[in-house]
């Protein structure tokens, strides 16, 4: 009864966020519009972080290397090559896929906290290679004045801010609901399988490796089609797009949402977004380090997230085991 | 005739440690054998290595002949090696069918037609048969973290069954359970399937020389002696060596 009033309130919450979503561009001015188109592109980069972290129990500080490739690449083909949307959204989950598949090598043996290194290192290294490939990046000026795109061939130009932002959520509903069903499949039994016991999954004869190569390389290509979405939205993209702050956010954001929750990494990602553009008024040069506590105590004080799993290797405090059901005979007759 | 698996002079090291040293095994199709020996004979490593999870220093490990010894756990299980865990492993967030159905899908019969749900259709009704077999059919949508031990250990039993084994190991299977559940046991591994033979390691001795038509002493990580249940409660240096357990 508890269970079923809690599913209802949460779908009842998910369907006003739906709305509020949909109604935005015409009830707020157009800052905030672009404002919130980058929250979701930023908020669909954190979905790739909880399929990782929270599904596959893969921690990651790393997601903002596909994220990077996949803008650069948008902005590098808007530029020069064209102007569709679809053309960019797949150039630009390619891009991601291929980064991400490039450090399979590294993070596919790596656990916990050295994962979690590694992953830093890769979104360290995407960062510092933007800021020095100055023919195609434009180093640390980044690329400005990338054209606005049309969503396919045949279709207006997306002139406003308003017809930007629908473009992106669309696009962000659209992945989100192509994440979820996967979800739903094998895969997603198999990935949350690897995540409870990968040592038992192996002794049932399942390849780990390709699970975790397949995931780091699925999760690269949503990063990258969110790289996408953010030029979309600013039609500018540098490397402060892709610090280590982004990374810090996308984790704390999921975190707060309950790591293997892809709604929750969306509403995470954009409580700690308008958190940090908050912050930036109230204390100004504080924001990073307020953030830094927040996600200490929302490790330590939500454990659970929304419905946080342990993760392989034990990076965060393991979940407390839940009672164990009382002396329930089973059908044999065998009592527990 | 070929024997299901053999062990060839198996060692391994933990540093000055001997853990196994130079033990042979050979386990025919069908087979009952029983692995004994006092805490630190190297039972637990000895299946380990024949799992495939720890790689022996030395020494070579057949299947049906075939030498898999660089293999690792996944591929093992793949050519019919089945493993039940000392300490039951199950994956807590997944439901009990979900568990079955998981361990299933690797060597689920697909029925004639290329479909992409069609492995894990089959590994589903793996799954129902082998939940109704072992009597959790009707908890089969609980949390498989929520189970107490015994009914973790039976999940467990329909997961290593799941994955259709030549070969089933089991490492102290009635560890931690209660007597009824011992009988249970007991009388679920009786009708196994001759198809699937049984390593059991085990240090219930009544549950062993009831089940196992061979036993193997292990000690120090050596193969003290190998022969039936008679044999070996007959055995002097192994009633020497375990006159409180054995005899």
């Amino acid at each position: 009864m508890r269970q079923g009033a809690v599913r209802a309130l949460r779908r009842g919450v998910a369907a006003a966020v739906v709305v509020a979503l949909v109604l935005a561009p015409w009830t707020v001015d157009d800052y905030t519009v672009a404002l919130l188109a980058r929250t979701l592109a930023l908020g669909l980069v954190a979905v790739s972080v909880a399929l990782l972290t929270g599904v596959a129990g893969l921690p990651t500080l790393g997601q903002t290397a596909p994220y990077a490739a996949g803008a650069y690449a948008s902005a590098v083909v808007g530029s020069h090559l064209s102007d569709v949307g679809l053309a960019h959204l797949g150039i630009a989950a390619a891009a991601g896929a291929a980064l991400a598949a490039v450090t399979v090598p590294l993070v596919v043996s790596a656990r916990g906290v050295v994962l979690l290194m590694i992953t830093l290192a890769v979104g360290e290294l995407a960062v510092t290679v933007v800021g020095r490939w100055r023919s195609v990046t434009g180093g640390t000026d980044g690329l400005a004045g990338v054209p606005a795109i049309r969503p396919l061939w045949g279709l207006p130009v997306l002139a406003t801010d308003r017809a930007r932002y629908l473009y992106t959520l669309v696009v962000v509903a659209v992945l989100v609901g192509v994440v979820l069903l996967v979800l739903r499949t094998r895969v997603g039994l198999l990935l949350r399988a690897g995540r409870d016991d990968e040592a038992r999954l192996r002794a049932s004869g399942h390849r780990v490796p390709v699970h975790v190569a397949g995931v780091h390389v699925a999760a690269g290509a949503v990063a990258g089609a969110a790289g996408s979405l953010l030029v979309v939205a600013q039609q500018f993209v540098s490397p402060a797009d892709f610090g280590f702050d982004t990374s810090a956010l996308l984790l704390l954001g999921v975190v707060i949402g309950g790591t293997a929750s892809v709604g929750g990494a969306l509403v995470g990602a954009a409580l700690v977004v308008a958190a940090r553009d908050w912050l930036f008024g109230v204390l100004p040069g504080q924001a990073p380090l307020v953030l830094g506590l927040a996600f200490v105590a929302a490790v330590y004080l939500l454990p659970d997230g929304g419905r946080r799993p342990p993760v392989r290797g034990r990076l965060l405090p393991a979940v407390p085991a839940r009672r164990p059901v009382p002396d329930r005979p089973t059908p044999t007759g065998v009592r527990a | 005739m070929t024997p299901l698996l053999s062990a060839h002079g198996i060692t391994v090291r933990y540093g000055s440690l001997a853990a196994l040293d130079g033990v042979d095994l050979r386990i025919e199709a069908g087979q009952r054998h029983a692995l004994i020996g006092p805490n630190g004979a190297g039972k637990t490593t000895l299946l380990d290595v024949l799992a495939g999870s720890t790689r022996a220093g030395s020494g070579r490990v057949l299947l049906a002949g075939r030498d898999v010894t660089r293999l690792g756990p996944a591929a093992r299980s793949r050519r019919g090696v089945g493993r039940i865990h000392q300490r039951p492993a199950v994956w807590s967030t997944l439901t009990v069918r979900e568990n079955v159905l998981v361990a299933a899908l690797p060597r689920a019969v697909r029925p004639g037609r290329w479909h992409p749900s069609a492995r894990r259709r089959a590994a589903g009704r793996t799954a129902d048969a082998l939940l109704a077999r072992v009597g959790l059919g009707e908890i089969a949508a609980l949390p498989a973290g929520q189970l107490a031990h015994g009914q973790r250990r039976q999940v467990e039993i329909a997961m290593g069954l799941a994955g259709r084994p030549r070969l089933l190991l089991l490492d102290e299977p009635a560890a931690g359970l209660s007597a009824v559940e011992v009988g249970w046991l007991g009388e679920f591994l009786r009708t196994l399937p001759r198809a699937v033979a049984v390593l059991l390691v085990e240090h219930r001795l009544d549950l062993v020389y009831a089940l196992c038509d061979t036993v193997t002493v292990l000690r120090d990580g050596r193969t003290l002696a190998t022969g039936t249940p008679a044999q070996i409660r007959a055995s002097g240096p192994v009633r020497e060596a375990y006159a409180e357990g054995v005899a």
